[in-house]
């Protein structure tokens, strides 16, 4: 830095400030349901090489967070929930961004590939490549089923967990990916119903705007069904149980409670409980993807320790 | 704006050259844990010991 103003100097970033390009959030999600797809699958791993795995993963994800940074970080300046982003605060440059997520990117598909197999490392790369330029790059900006295609990227992760220990995909581990992948659009829409002028204003094409939201609604309910069949069907394979079959059955009655109560409401009795229905939708989402795959972790565990053997 | 000694600005500088340093650190190890492990076959205390398991 050769002409080092004040401002320049005020706004240096911490280290914190480059971990928050990773979006730290979004990766306790991908190692929660990365490290749920190993364990729920066949084939042991030793636990330093599963610890290594997992570590990457998230790292790789991580990397496309900063990536995607990079890239919006014009809409990200515009949007109130995103304003305060490293770029858009001014704390790191885009380019920066850009480097750092290149670099995380290489480092984190070439670590997985040593620590468990190029399979699994091929498709971080593959869901790296997926998440920056087919979503962030040239869907989310282009069409109102964003949110779906965004969503197969956030799905990847307990597959690539699954073939990081057996080297391939199975039935078990595509219905995981679907589990993340049909939750994901009920979840945003309805966060899009009640935070309603950020994606407006940073004219991304939610389907709020592009359809309205009458149809907005309707998605939720239908795609909330077709979610319900693959969760309830993923619990007559090796991932399922007692227990899980348990937690889904009661969590999808009541999602699907929910996602028909948003289907019937309209807008005017929306507004006067300050959009109760669709907040109280939006946090059991939260519950329910974690209570899910925390089923499949509890009956990955007792199927290890023979219970029901 | 005066820039002393012990500005903000050096405890910014420090918690990144500290990080990057424990980052740097952790990864050393992993990869060398990474190596132990992948080379004894995940069998550690008997690739100390000398003895193949046969």
């Amino acid at each position: 830095m050769s002409d080092a103003s004040a401002d320049n100097i005020v706004n240096e970033a911490e280290f914190g400030d480059y971990f928050a390009l990773l979006k730290p959030r979004v990766m306790t999600l991908v190692v929660f349901t990365a490290f749920v797809g190993l364990l729920a699958a066949p084939v042991s791993v030793h636990p330093f090489v599963g610890f290594t795995a997992i570590l990457f993963i998230a790292l790789g994800g991580g990397a496309s967070g900063a990536l995607n940074m990079w890239y919006d970080a014009d809409i990200d300046a515009i949007m109130r929930r995103t304003q305060k982003r490293p770029i858009p605060a001014g704390k790191v440059t885009a380019d920066e961004a850009k480097a750092l997520g290149i670099a995380l990117s290489g480092l984190s598909v070439l670590m997985l590939g040593l620590a468990s197999n190029w399979f699994a490392a091929g498709f971080l790369a593959f869901t790296i490549f997926f998440y920056v330029v087919i979503y962030t790059m040239w869907l989310k900006r282009w069409t109102p089923q964003n949110i779906v295609i965004g969503g197969a990227a956030g799905a990847f992760p307990p597959m690539i967990g699954w073939a990081a220990a057996t080297g391939g995909v199975s039935i078990e581990s595509v219905l995981m990916f679907a589990l993340i992948f049909l939750w994901t659009p009920p979840h945003f829409w309805a966060l899009a119903l009640f935070m309603r002028n950020d994606y407006d204003n940073a004219k991304v094409p939610m389907l709020t705007v592009t359809h309205g939201r009458r149809s907005t609604r309707a998605h939720i309910f239908w795609y909330t069904v077709v979610l319900a069949v693959f969760a309830i069907a993923a619990g007559f394979t090796s991932l399922g149980g007692p227990v899980y079959l348990v937690v889904a059955g009661v969590l999808n009655i009541q999602f699907l409670i929910g996602a028909y109560r948003i289907w019937r409401r309209d807008e005017v009795g929306s507004e006067v409980d300050n959009f109760a229905e669709e907040r109280k939708f939006f946090k059991l989402s939260l519950a329910y993807l974690f209570l899910h795959f925390g089923a499949i972790l509890v009956e990955a565990g007792l199927d290890r320790f023979g219970v029901w053997a | 704006m005066t820039i002393g000694r012990q500005h903000e600005l050096h405890k910014r500088r420090f918690s990144r050259n500290m990080g990057l340093g424990l980052v740097l650190a952790a990864f050393v190890v992993l990869v060398f844990g990474l190596t132990v492990v992948k080379v004894t076959g995940g069998n550690v205390s008997q690739a100390i010991s000398g003895t193949t398991g046969q």
